[in-house]
């Protein structure tokens, strides 16, 4: 149990907070923002005080017996940390974005109570340290983020809730199931760098075959791989901070995150090799970049194509993954910070565009660079990162997922990048240009002017500092990924540390 | 060597009967003073039966140093009343406890009419008493008595309001209960006159799978199946259960069914367990299966909120008897249907008690209607739904626990070679699916826009105690491993 106690507080510092939050009257609003902030802080800070420990080289776990045999396990290692700082990073981040885009409106304290709920979930799926655990949290953050979906309680809000539940518990089920299923072969182990499956590879090869794509379905839903993808983008309806955080650090991620922990650390690299898992596994990632961009051209409503936009890009996370080499999985695990970060400001500016000047598609972006100058220009950093322009964040990730796929000896892959990118050129230029280029002939509609009066910026300042500062964040991953501490850095330390992987060399 | 402790256990179980008891007589003649009493003696018997337990999990862990039998007045089997304490009765009193204890509490604010007062309360604690004399019983007689105590006390309860809804609902649960019991008696009277005795250690130890004890073991499970609930003879539970008035919906549908589930369990692990045959198991498995859906379905088309509730009963019950295939494969599993009934029992309970609430701020359930009252009372529709997550089986709830136990049982007899355990592990699986269906269509209103309307004032612990029981429900899930050492306390069960 060293240093569970940690972990612990991670886990609440935003869980008791959240519940706080709850019983909190909806006027007592100086209070709920304190607690909401003062819980993200600690939650930075402490998770800070664990990449340090981590990065010394120390240990930290917590278990509690769930059931005979089985026990509830919290465990930092460097693959957790680097989604548990992504999402502490955010969380801190859309706090803010979200008391600002909130102000004013009803139910205040019931969303931001689910909201930290919805992080706190999140960030036990990074500590969680095996998959019983990990199922425990997934199946939470399912549950908390339905009432963030609904939030607005439209009537296409509650459609989309119910699709979104539909989807994402049906797969909660399959997902159950395999998990029991692998825990009655191969006991409750924790995750183990390499797998730890070796021994039934032999007797119970199509077992572990089923099982892992019952695993992929399980998980493939919350990580919109196609088929599995159609809830999310109807779930944008959900307020722009939801959407942020859905698309950024939780619930796409989590999907995202759980095929990463299969592959490496409950089958291993070499064993899905061997099986034949990953060739599968990348089929299906490169149909969902491709199909995600299509459809992200397709249609003119700005959050949807940024929706569709998440159905591409997370697959590069499971592209990297499936290429199974060092190179591939450097790709694609710095992926996972680098699309956080870009699609999270990139929702922050559609919410932006929306909030302050009532504007929802990209046919009515025309002019707005002139209005809102910073808010265009941390979308343009943003598309131009996940077009992949050098030395922006996006192309990190690209380079290495090349390099990946001809280590791994699969030049087609190559081909897949390219034309991703230039459907992504495609679907994100239009609004840029639009944006800088375009004229707008009548005076601009000022819903927020209405009722929060004149700023002294182009909109609300706690709108308009968050976008800033991912945008800013977004610019320096990609400028300085050579550094240590950088996302690329801290991947390659997970990849040398971690996984000895055949014919590592950087 | 019997550790001190363990000395002890013969007194507390029939302490436990004697203040029970006592406690219900002296509401019985004190009628004006009952909610006092009551309330006290909720508090003396949840202490008690706490303490009791602390004791019985100190005297272990050799089962048979733990578990107790009394031979009350000194008169041993065959012919004096025995008491019998282990794994399986403790289990079984704590969760009497806790859920009597939230719904005493809620009776506090929800019965406050004073001639009501009077009448409900010392039903009530009849009612308790009985559910306690129930668990503890060791023969056959004594189970049929307490049985009819906790019926009766039960009936009165359904009908107490006095409306015509009330009343009708509480005749139907009457004879249905009367049905039951004779159905029972007759099973009873069948073994005494075969084998002379009634205690039950002592009937297992002579009964041997012949015509007799297939006649009474049909007899018996047909009348328990019956008040249990259990399909297809469910028919009257969801306007009996519907009808009542909160608090008593969830202890029948918490504890009183949970009560007749035990003893169908406690026969079949015992008296009848060599009567068993696999047909027999997966005849009992489809009933389950055909439970789950028929009852989802019907919660599904409910248009009340109680009744939506009250077939979930019938649902949920179905997993009881799903289990019943796998405990021929894994005669270990009974534990993990036990630990099921537990968390069932606080989840529903707390279910009802939230949905009490809501049908008092607003005078009627009728769900359609009720969306003004749970926008407006974000508190009840928190407990609903933290209860309806454990119905679910999903995390972190003792509904999740159960279900992973079970589903790991399910798969355990597939990989076994038996085939018909996907119907079973499928049943398990999408039972949750249906749930999560029927407790979204009660909370999803809540999330509608719309009017808010706070309804009629509600007392303060019929806004807390829905809470407090759903947490409990849902925290459940950390006391899985130590529910299932005590029932491992059980000598002679597998």
């Amino acid at each position: 149990m060293d240093g569970g106690w940690l972990l612990l507080a991670i886990l609440f510092s935003s869980l008791g907070p959240g519940i706080a939050i709850f019983f909190l009257p909806e006027h007592r609003q100086g209070l709920r923002t304190a607690l909401n902030l003062g819980g993200a802080g600690t939650k930075l800070a402490l998770v800070g005080v664990l990449l340090a420990g981590v990065l010394r080289g120390d240990e930290y776990r917590f278990s509690l017996p769930l059931m005979p045999g089985i026990d509830l396990v919290l465990a930092a290692d460097a693959l957790s940390l680097l989604f548990a700082s992504l999402s502490a990073v955010l969380w801190f981040v859309t706090t803010v974005y979200a008391i600002g885009y909130l102000e004013g409106s009803p139910r205040r304290s019931r969303f931001f109570g689910f909201f930290s709920l919805c992080v706190s979930a999140t960030v036990g799926i990074a500590l969680s340290g095996n998959l019983i655990t990990f199922l425990i949290f997934y199946e939470i953050l399912t549950l908390a983020t339905w009432p963030l979906v609904v939030h607005r309680g439209t009537p296409a809000a509650l459609r989309a809730g119910r699709l979104y539940l539909g989807y994402t518990l049906t797969s909660g089920l399959v997902l159950f199931t395999a998990i029991v299923w692998l825990t009655l072969l191969a006991g409750a182990e924790g995750f183990t760098p390499g797998g730890y499956l070796e021994g039934l590879a032999e007797t119970h090869a199509v077992t572990l075959q089923v099982l892992f794509v019952l695993l992929m379905v399980g998980f493939g839903v919350k990580a919109a791989l196609v088929p599995l993808h159609s809830w999310l983008p109807i779930a944008m309806v959900a307020p722009a901070p939801v959407s942020a955080l859905l698309h950024a650090v939780a619930v796409v991620k989590a999907g995202a995150f759980g095929i990463i922990r299969v592959v490496n650390d409950v089958y291993g690299a070499e064993l899905a090799i061997e099986l034949g898992l990953t060739a599968g596994l990348l089929v299906i990632a490169a149909v969902t970049i491709i199909y995600g961009s299509i459809q992200a051209l397709r249609t003119d409503d700005l959050k949807q194509r940024l929706a569709f936009s998440t159905v591409s890009q997370v697959s590069y996370i499971i592209l990297g993954v499936a290429l199974a080499g060092p190179l591939g999985v450097i790709g694609g695990l710095v992926h996972l910070v680098h699309q956080g970060i870009t699609k999270i400001t990139l929702f922050f500016c559609a919410g932006n565009f929306a909030e302050t000047l009532g504007i929802h598609r990209i046919s009515e972006l025309d002019g707005v660079g002139r209005r809102m100058p910073l808010t265009m220009l941390a979308f343009t950093a943003g598309a131009l990162g996940m077009i992949g322009l050098p030395p922006l964040a996006g192309f990190v990730t690209k380079w290495h997922l090349g390099l990946g796929a001809l280590e791994a000896g699969m030049p087609w892959i190559l081909g897949v990048l390219v034309l991703s990118s230039l459907l992504n050129a495609a679907y994100f230029l239009p609004p840029v240009i639009r944006g800088w280029l375009g004229e707008r002939r009548e005076p601009w509609h000022e819903p927020l002017q209405g009722h929060a009066g004149p700023t002294r910026f182009e909109t609300h300042w706690m709108l308009l500092f968050p976008v800033v500062f991912t945008a800013a964040l977004g610019l320096l991953v990609g400028l300085f990924a050579g550094l240590g501490l950088s996302p690329l850095g801290w991947v390659s330390l997970i990849v040398q540390r971690d996984y000895s992987l055949p014919g590592f060399g950087l | 060597m019997i550790p001190a402790n363990a000395e002890w256990l013969p007194a507390g179980s029939a302490g436990l009967v004697a203040l029970s008891l006592g406690v219900a007589v002296l509401a019985t003649a004190w009628p004006r003073q009952a909610h006092r009493i009551g309330l006290l003696g909720a508090l003396a018997v949840t202490a008690w039966v706490l303490g009791l337990s602390a004791l019985f999990l100190h005297a272990g862990p050799d089962p048979n140093t733990a578990a107790t039998r009394i031979a009350l007045g000194g008169w041993e089997a065959p012919l004096g009343l025995m008491l019998q304490l282990d794994g399986l009765s403790m289990t079984l009193l704590v969760l009497t406890a806790v859920v009597a204890l939230a719904t005493s509490l809620y009776s506090l604010g929800y019965v406050h009419d004073r001639i009501e007062r009077r009448q409900f309360w010392p039903l009530w604690l009849w009612l308790w008493a009985g559910l306690n004399m129930l668990f503890l019983s060791g023969d056959a007689f004594n189970l049929y008595i307490t049985l009819e105590v906790v019926s009766l006390a039960a009936v009165a309860l359904v009908a107490f309001t006095g409306t015509a809804a009330a009343v009708s609902g509480a005749v139907r649960y009457l004879l249905v209960n009367i049905l039951g019991s004779l159905s029972f008696l007759m099973g009873v009277v069948l073994l005494f006159g075969e084998h002379g005795v009634l205690d039950l250690v002592l009937l297992e130890a002579r009964t041997e799978a012949g015509p007799t004890e297939r006649m009474a073991a049909v007899l018996m499970t047909a009348g328990l199946m019956l008040k249990a609930a259990l399909f297809p003879l469910h028919v009257w539970l969801a306007p009996a259960h519907g009808s009542a008035p909160a608090p008593v919906s969830a202890v029948l549908s918490g504890l009183v069914v949970t009560g007749s589930f035990y003893l169908i369990l406690r026969l079949w692990m015992g008296v009848f367990a060599p009567l068993t045959t696999p047909a027999f198991g997966i005849l009992v498995g489809l009933l389950g299966v055909g439970a789950l859906i028929w009852g989802s379905l019907q919660a599904l088309r409910a248009g009340r909120l109680k009744s939506i509730v009250a077939y979930s009963t019938v649902a949920q019950f179905g997993y009881l008897l799903v289990a019943f295939p796998l405990m021929l494969v894994d005669p270990g599993a009974w534990r993990v249907v036990v630990f099921f009934a537990v968390v069932h029992a606080l989840a529903k309970a707390s279910v009802f008690l939230a949905a009490g609430t809501l049908q008092h701020a607003a005078g009627h359930d009728r769900l359609a209607e009720l969306g003004a009252v749970l926008r407006a009372r974000p508190r009840t529709v928190f407990a609903l739904g933290l209860a309806g997550v454990s119905l679910m089986g999903l995390p972190f709830s003792g509904g999740f626990i159960a279900k992973y136990l079970l589903l790991e049982a399910g798969l355990g007899t597939v990989l076994a070679g038996s085939l018909i355990g996907v119907l079973w592990v499928l049943a398990i699986a999408g039972g949750g699916l249906l749930a999560a269906a029927y407790v979204l269509r009660m909370v999803a209103s809540a999330f509608h826009r719309g009017r808010r309307d706070v309804g009629e004032a509600v007392s303060p612990w019929m806004d807390w105690v829905p809470l407090g029981l759903a947490t409990v429900a849902a925290l459940a899930g950390l006391a899985g491993t130590l529910t299932l050492n005590t029932l491992a306390l059980t000598p002679g069960a597998p």
